[in-house]
């Protein structure tokens, strides 16, 4: 039996959907670009942008849903609570442009 | 390829943007490395103080964070392109096109200085788009086809992308001020 299998067969035994499980999908922010453009994620899903520019950066949904902050060579993430497509942008430099399409 | 500059800027830009144009209209001859860098560093230092200016006089709390945001970016900015020349060991050299900005900016300042409140705000926003704009156009058709160093290109290219941002940016603030 391959790992793979063993840790399904442990995850059906304690009732847990392999499929379901929340992931953390990574963002990089290089040069003012957000790679990948766009994401496929699920609700539950982690959403990590990665700032590898010495700039403060924003990823801000154009809906208004969540705001995240950014500061220069550092992290932000958020947690997708709603289906949907979500683009989104950075409030300080608002040519940077992304998208997440999350799945229920 | 200046005519063509001035020309490119003169339609493509505002009345008051148009006063800024002759700037970099100036000098006929390709700005050589050393004077490039000074022109990106007085351009982006130029703004830092036109950001001052507002931090002192506005109480627009987007006009405020806008004016800090100019003051990081280009700071950050900045302090990247002095330890590029420094590693390049360029020196960065005085230009007609950096005098006449320079002088252009102290003309601005001197009559944003007369203003204040919303009167302040919507005059230094609005200068704000002119400003970026010209800077922008410049960077794109002089500055950054003129750049010989691959480094000095790829720096005044990202510099580009922030001070687009910055435009679009200084644009929104504008939209909410009306």
């Amino acid at each position: 039996m391959t790992p793979e299998r063993i840790v399904l067969v442990v995850s059906v035994l304690l009732g847990l959907s392999v499929s379901a499980r929340a992931e953390t999908i990574q963002v990089t922010i290089d040069k003012l670009v957000f790679a990948p453009a766009e994401v496929n994620a699920k609700v539950g899903d982690t959403i990590e942008w990665v700032n590898k520019d010495v700039l403060v950066h924003t990823a801000t949904a154009t809906n208004g849903d969540w705001n995240v902050n950014i500061p220069g060579n550092q992290r932000g993430e958020v947690v997708l609570k709603k289906p949907g497509a979500a683009d989104y942008y950075c409030k300080l430099h608002p040519n940077m442009k992304g998208r997440i399409v999350v799945a229920p | 390829m200046i005519v063509k500059l001035a020309a490119g800027l003169a339609t493509g830009l505002a009345a008051l943007c148009l006063l800024t144009a002759p700037v970099f209209a100036q000098g006929a001859a390709k700005p050589t490395d050393p004077q490039i860098a000074h022109i990106a560093y007085t351009a982006g230092q130029l703004d830092i103080e036109a950001a001052k200016q507002a931090l002192e006089k506005s109480k627009n709390k987007e006009v405020r964070d806008f004016a800090q945001d100019m003051v990081r970016d280009h700071a950050e900015v900045n302090k990247q392109a002095l330890a590029l020349v420094g590693k390049l060991k360029v020196k960065p050299e005085d230009n007609d096109t950096s005098r006449a900005l320079t002088k252009q900016a102290a003309a601005k300042r001197d009559e944003l200085a007369k203003l204040s409140g919303a009167a302040f705000d919507k005059a230094y926003v609005a200068n704000e788009v002119a400003y970026h704009k010209t800077v922008n156009g410049a960077l794109e058709t002089t500055l950054i086809p003129s750049a010989s160093n691959g480094e000095l290109k790829g720096l005044l290219q990202t510099g580009l992308k922030i001070f687009q941002g910055h435009e679009q940016h200084a644009q929104h603030v504008a939209a909410d001020l009306k």
